[in-house]
């Protein structure tokens, strides 16, 4: 099979299960208990904090572990709201942002809170100018994805936080799950006080996120239980888990500039090799403007069904998606593409095709080609259905 | 950034000295060789009064920063070096400059012709200097009362030295030349403070904990350790010896004595530190005690506890407040670990009241009763462990499983 859906999910490294397998056989005691076999637990919890930390010129303490991006962005979301609610009810994200951020702000609409949902321009990228506009006194969250996780459009972060640094009580999270090891991320300097991780998005196992909690910023939790993790995520570390996705973490980011330019690559080839099918159209901006995702290509084939591409790819031994994981089950057209200003019948036929370390330029013509070959199938079954 | 190629060291008091003055210097060049381990492109050179750090490359901000931790340097400037002759003394002047941007300030040349052959003289310097560097940076103007900006020019015959920046150094002496010490480092907030004072005084440290496992944790063991760690980053290594003193502690609990436990307890821990520092060859006890804080640092209690020892007590905090103190422990990097939670033995088995005011007769009479003290003493020292910490060692946390799950 040739795996191009690392957008939802990325296979685990082999060191990184390796290690997943040995902490699990042999540091199973709880890592709260207070004999030597907790502490020892305790310890490599520790020391993965450490070395998340180091990666992003942080302070250990402000990394709390979770059980993925899901539980981090409402970690945050909901966390942050709930804690600074007496400075204000307004709170502001984006029309783009990932359920797990999207559906937070929606539940938190229903406690009384008033949310903001910017648009965004044609390129997938909202406009800091107009969040200017709409912050005011009363907003105390900004929430903005770093990387969409559907046209891989990279959002304006640096300035975000720049504009923000003349609002400081308002807080600013970032849903970094499709950018960490993929992109150059300096919480500190673009002053961000929260930023999400999740680990399978980086060859790291399932179950294991982080959310960087910067010191200072109180957030009420969403789980009641024992007060583990600073009294942030209740329950029982997944020790081994952390461990793995700490390794994974390391291994992505050390080498992510160098992935960066070689996915960059990838994705250029995929483009022209795309190009001149017939109507066919790559969502987002162009590669060229340096605010696209190098690992994400979303485009749609309007007038096809994706998924009856997606299975017939499937049968052809290629794996790619339709939007994105998380709603692709769902028969609606992409909330993202319609953003963004796509027409109905193109956000209804979308596809993502997401790149990994392992493939290379040969995998990427295998795509190119078996996908003309099976559009060619398909397309006189969509044209008589035009008719 | 400035393209400084050399950092002028200054020595701090022990320069006045007088014979024993070489014996400071070769301990002060060694301790800024050891401290500067990490960047093989350096080269120390001593000179009469002061030490010459050439680069040769290696980033100036990052040695200036570690030389700052290193006791017996007054002040240290980074410099930019040129030929003695005037054009090249004008341009370094100029670069110099460039540490400052086009804010209008005040300015003077002060220059020092060391090599008297050299064609102008110290005033003539200032002039032919300050001038040329006035014209080039019109935001400039002359004070040569209070100038915010200070250039100097020291000419001496191999080469001159050009620098506007004088940076604190952390004084003192260089650590060892006055001897050595044990500390009683408990693993509060108080005692790092008081050995990193002591060490700047040029005292040769070595530390003593005492822990009563089970009564305290592993996690107690392994925060005396960091601590000591973040004290060998100052001294290059330390020693720390772990004393076990469980017996002595349930000994003394067992009495009843419920507001005299405090007072017995530092009597019995100063007994073996004064011990061990026999068998060290130390000349002194150093503590963290601070006049008033709690019940065992009353004058009364100073007192009490004092007795049993007949070396100098030596106690660096006795007069500080304790804001000054956490402002030291803050800066040293020892107080985040100072205030983890783990108990230790001085916490363990407080009474409610501690006596603030023992009569050092009922005290000695009830260490009378304890016909095995002296015993359990010396097996205190005998069994104490001794620790060689190194600053690049590992902390617990760092250290945790194998290095290749990460």
């Amino acid at each position: 099979m040739l795996y191009f859906d690392h957008c939802s999910s990325t296979p685990p490294h082999p060191e990184v299960v390796r290690t997943l397998s040995e902490v699990m056989l042999k540091n199973y005691a709880n890592p709260s208990s207070i004999h030597l076999m907790g502490l020892e637990a305790d310890k490599l919890i520790q020391r993965a904090r450490q070395l998340a930390a180091d990666l992003y010129g942080t302070k250990a303490d402000e990394w709390v572990f979770t059980s993925g991006g899901t539980e981090s962005n409402n970690l945050a979301v909901k966390g942050a709201a709930k804690a600074y609610s007496h400075r204000g009810k307004h709170l502001i994200t984006t029309a783009i942002e990932h359920p797990s951020v999207y559906e937070a702000f929606k539940a938190l609409e229903e406690e009384g809170f008033s949310v903001t949902y910017l648009p965004v321009e044609a390129d997938g990228r909202i406009s800091v100018d107009k969040l200017a506009e709409v912050l005011t006194e009363q907003t105390i969250l900004v929430s903005v994805m770093q990387v969409n996780n559907e046209t891989g459009a990279i959002q304006p972060i640096a300035e975000i936080g720049r504009l923000l640094s003349a609002f400081p009580k308002t807080l600013f999270h970032v849903d970094g799950v499709q950018a960490a090891g993929k992109l150059a991320t300096d919480l500190k300097g673009w002053e961000v006080d929260m930023y999400s991780i999740s680990a399978h998005k980086l060859q790291g196992p399932k179950g294991s996120g982080w959310l960087y909690v910067r010191e200072g910023v109180s957030l009420v939790p969403v789980l009641s239980g024992g007060g583990q993790e600073r009294g942030l995520r209740s329950g029982t570390p997944n020790v081994a888990g952390i461990v793995a996705s700490a390794k994974a973490l390391r291994m992505a980011v050390q080498t992510r500039d160098e992935r960066y330019n070689r996915l960059m690559r990838l994705r250029s080839r995929l483009a022209s090799g795309l190009a001149d099918m017939p109507r066919l159209v790559i969502h987002g901006a162009d590669a060229a403007s340096g605010t696209i995702a190098p690992h994400i290509l979303s485009c749609s084939l309007p007038g096809l069904k994706p998924e009856v591409i997606v299975h017939a790819l499937e049968l052809e031994g290629i794996v790619i998606s339709t939007k994105s994981a998380c709603s692709s089950r769902k028969d609606q057209p992409s909330r993202v593409l319609l953003a963004m200003g796509c027409e109905h019948e193109a956000a209804v036929s979308s596809l993502r095709i997401s790149l990994g370390d392992e493939h290379t330029e040969q995998d990427i013509d295998r795509l190119i080609d078996r996908l003309r070959v099976v559009v060619e199938k398909l397309e006189p079954l969509a044209a008589r259905r035009h008719k | 950034m400035i393209d400084y190629n050399l950092i002028i060291i200054r020595f701090g008091e022990f320069t006045l000295k007088g014979r024993n003055r070489s014996r400071f210097e070769k301990r002060m060049f060694s301790q800024i060789r050891t401290a500067l381990a990490a960047y093989p492109g350096i080269e120390a050179v001593m000179d009469y009064g002061r030490i010459y750090v050439h680069l040769n490359g290696e980033p100036y901000r990052n040695v200036c920063e570690r030389l700052q931790s290193v006791f017996g340097i007054a002040t240290l400037s980074p410099v930019i070096t040129s030929e003695p002759e005037l054009g090249a003394i004008r341009e370094a002047s100029l670069k110099a400059m460039k540490a400052f941007d086009s804010t209008p300030r005040t300015f003077k040349v002060t220059a020092r012709r060391a090599w008297k052959e050299f064609e102008h003289n110290s005033q003539e310097m200032n002039n032919l200097v300050g001038g040329f560097v006035l014209r080039a940076h019109p935001w400039l103007s002359v004070d040569v009362h209070k100038p915010d900006i200070e250039l100097r020019v020291e000419v001496r015959k191999e080469a001159a030295y050009i620098f506007s920046e004088v940076m604190p150094g952390a004084g003192g002496y260089p650590y060892g030349t006055n001897g050595k010490a044990m500390l009683m480092l408990s693993g509060g907030i108080d005692s790092p403070v008081a050995g990193w004072l002591a060490m700047r005084r040029g005292l040769e440290i070595e530390a003593v904990h005492f822990h009563s496992y089970p009564f305290t944790s592993e996690q107690a063991r392994d925060k005396v350790i960091e601590l000591a760690r973040k004290l060998s980053f100052y001294s290059g290594s330390i020693k720390l010896h772990l004393v076990p003193f469980t017996e002595i502690q349930t000994a003394l609990a067992s009495i009843n004595k419920d507001n005299l436990m405090i007072t017995l307890m530092r009597r019995a821990m100063l007994r073996i530190t004064e011990q061990l520092a026999q068998r060290h060859g130390a000349l002194a006890i150093v503590t963290g005690d601070s006049l008033g804080q709690v019940a065992s640092q009353t004058l009364t209690s100073l007192n009490v506890i004092g007795r049993v020892a007949d070396l100098p007590l030596l106690r660096p905090l006795i007069m500080m407040d304790k804001q000054d103190i956490i402002a030291y422990a803050e800066k040293l990097d020892t107080y985040e670990t100072s205030i983890l939670p783990y108990e230790d033995c001085c916490t363990l088995f407080v009474p409610k009241s501690p006596s603030t005011n023992p009569n050092l007769r009922v005290v000695e009479k009830i260490e009378s009763i304890l016909a095995d003290l002296d015993m359990m003493v010396e097996a205190a020292v005998e069994g104490a462990e001794v620790l060689d910490i190194q600053p690049s060692q590992r902390s617990a946390a760092t250290d945790a499983g194998e290095d290749d799950w990460f």
